[in-house]
C-alpha cells in the first residue's frame, strides 16, 4: 500500500507543532520561576522555536 | 505632536487595511474580465449554481497567486502602475518597457519577436505562436532575463531610500551624541542589534566587523517585510530567489571568516575518538549547507505563508456573500494583520540572529585542552 507524501508533511508539521508548544511551555514556566532572566529566556526560546519552524516549513514545500 | 499622530494613524489604518483593498480591487478587475469572457463565449445559460462557485475560488486563486508572483510591470490596481524595463541578452542587449506585453501582444525589437507566457519571456515569430509539449509547457527559445522586475524596483528604490535615511542619521552625529530627526526613532534599534544580537554572539573581540551587515541585513529585511503589508502589493520577502541571495551572503561572509578553530571543528573535531572524526565531518560539511538553506526557507515560507493567509481570509468573503461573514473576516485580517507586523519584525530579528550566530562559530577561538 503507498502512502501519500502529504502524510508525510502532516507528520512532520504535527511533531514540529509539539516542538514548539513544548519550548513554549517551558520557556513560560522558567519565566514563572525567574522573571528577571525573561529577556535571556525569550531569546533562546525564539532561536529554538525559529529552528524548529524552519523544519516544519521544508516538510510543508519538500511535500 | 497632534499632526504628527494623524500621520500616524493614517499610516497604520493603510497598513491593516491594504491587503483588503489589494484583494477587492483585483477581485473586482478579475470578475470584470470574466464576465466580459462569458459573454464573448456565449456560454452563459450553461452556467449552473456550482460552477458559479468554482469560478469565484478560481478566481480568488489566480488574485492570491498573481499577488504572489513577481512581474514585468509594477500594478497597483486597476488603472494605477506603471511599466518596468524589459531587458533581455539574446545575441546583444535587448531593451523595451513591459507596456508593450499589454493585453498578450507580442514585443518587437530589431526583427526579433518576444511574447509573455505565465509571467516568463519566450522568444517567437511575428504571430506570436508557440508550441507546447506534452506537459503544456512552452517549447520556445527562452532568452536570458536581467530584466527591472517588480520586485528588482522595489528592491533599488528600498535601498537609495535605506541610503539617505542611514546617511543623514549618520551626519546627525557629527554635531553631538544625542539623536536628531529619524535617529531617534532608530537608534534604540540599532544599539538593540549591537548589544543584544551582535556583541553576545560574536564577541566583544570581533563584533565590530560584522555590524555593517548584521544591522543592513536587518533593517533591509524589516522594511521590506512592511512594504509588502502596504496596498502597493509587493511580496519582495516571500520570494525564494531574494531569501536565497539573503542566505548566500551569510554562507559566503561565514565561510570568508572562518578561523583555524572553526575549520578544525568541521573536519577533525577535537576531543573525539579518531575513528568517529570522518563520520563528524561528513554530518558537519551537511551542517554547513543547510544552515543557510534555512535560513532561506524561514523567511520566505513565513512571509509567503502571511501573505496566503491573510488573502485567503479576504477571499472567504466572496464565497460567503453575507453580510454577517464581511465584517468578521474583515476583523480577523485586522488582527492578523497585526500579527503580520510582529512577524515582520521578528522574522527580520531571527535572520540577522541567527547570521550572527554563525558568525559568532567561525571566528570563537577555544581555549585549548
Amino acid at each position: 500500500m503507498e502512502i501519500p507524501e502529504i502524510v508525510g508533511a502532516g507528520l512532520i508539521v504535527i511533531g514540529a507543532g509539539i516542538g514548539i508548544g513544548r519550548i513554549g511551555g517551558s520557556a513560560m514556566e522558567a519565566i514563572a520561576r525567574q522573571p528577571e532572566a525573561t529577556a535571556k529566556i525569550q531569546t533562546a526560546m525564539l532561536i529554538a522555536a525559529a529552528l524548529i519552524e524552519g523544519i516544519g516549513f521544508a516538510a510543508l514545500f519538500a511535500k | 505632536m497632534r499632526a504628527n499622530f494623524t500621520v500616524f494613524f493614517a499610516f497604520a489604518g493603510l497598513l491593516f487595511f491594504s491587503p483588503v483593498a489589494h484583494a477587492q480591487a483585483e477581485n473586482v478587475e478579475k470578475s470584470q474580465h470574466e464576465q466580459a469572457h462569458h459573454e464573448d463565449g456565449h456560454n452563459t445559460d450553461t452556467h449552473d449554481e456550482a460552477s458559479g462557485e468554482k469560478d469565484i475560488k478560481g478566481i480568488i486563486k489566480e488574485t492570491i497567486q498573481h499577488h504572489l508572483a513577481d512581474s514585468y510591470e509594477f500594478h497597483v490596481t486597476d488603472g494605477i502602475g506603471f511599466p518596468l524595463p524589459v531587458i533581455l541578452v539574446d545575441g546583444g542587449l535587448k531593451v523595451f518597457m513591459s507596456s508593450e506585453f499589454h493585453h498578450g501582444s507580442i514585443a518587437e525589437v530589431d526583427g526579433n519577436y518576444y511574447k509573455e507566457y505565465h509571467g516568463k519571456i519566450y522568444k517567437t515569430d511575428a504571430l506570436g505562436s508557440l508550441s507546447y509539449d506534452h506537459n503544456h509547457h512552452p517549447t520556445n527559445h527562452k532568452p536570458l532575463d536581467f530584466s527591472i522586475t517588480k520586485n528588482v524596483f522595489v528592491i533599488l528604490v528600498m535601498a537609495i531610500f535605506m541610503f539617505f535615511l542611514f546617511r543623514g542619521v549618520a551626519k546627525t552625529y557629527q554635531t553631538g551624541l544625542a539623536p536628531k530627526k529619524a535617529g531617534r526613532f532608530l537608534e534604540p534599534i540599532i544599539i538593540y542589534v549591537r548589544d543584544e544580537i551582535a556583541i553576545p554572539n560574536i564577541g566583544e573581540k570581533h563584533y565590530k566587523k560584522y555590524m555593517s551587515y548584521l544591522l543592513t541585513v536587518f533593517f533591509f529585511i524589516w522594511f521590506l517585510n512592511l512594504v509588502g503589508m502596504t496596498p502597493l502589493g509587493v511580496n519582495v520577502t516571500g520570494n525564494i530567489a531574494i531569501t536565497f541571495s539573503l542566505a548566500l551572503m551569510t554562507f559566503i561572509i561565514t565561510q570568508v571568516s572562518g578561523k583555524k578553530d572553526y575549520w578544525m571543528h568541521i573536519f577533525w573535531m577535537p576531543g573525539v575518538p579518531v575513528l568517529i572524526r570522518p563520520a563528524l565531518a561528513i554530518i558537519e560539511l551537511i551542517g554547513l549547507v543547510v544552515k543557510p538553506f534555512s535560513l532561506m526557507i524561514r523567511l520566505y515560507a513565513n512571509m509567503l505563508a502571511g501573505h496566503v493567509v491573510l488573502m485567503s481570509i479576504i477571499g472567504l468573503i466572496f464565497i460567503f456573500e453575507s453580510w454577517i461573514a464581511a465584517p468578521a473576516f474583515l476583523g480577523l485580517t485586522v488582527v492578523l494583520s497585526l500579527l503580520e507586523l510582529l512577524v515582520a519584525a521578528l522574522q527580520a530579528y531571527i535572520f540577522t540572529m541567527l547570521t550572527a550566530l554563525y558568525f559568532g562559530s567561525a571566528v570563537e577561538e577555544h581555549a585549548h585542552h
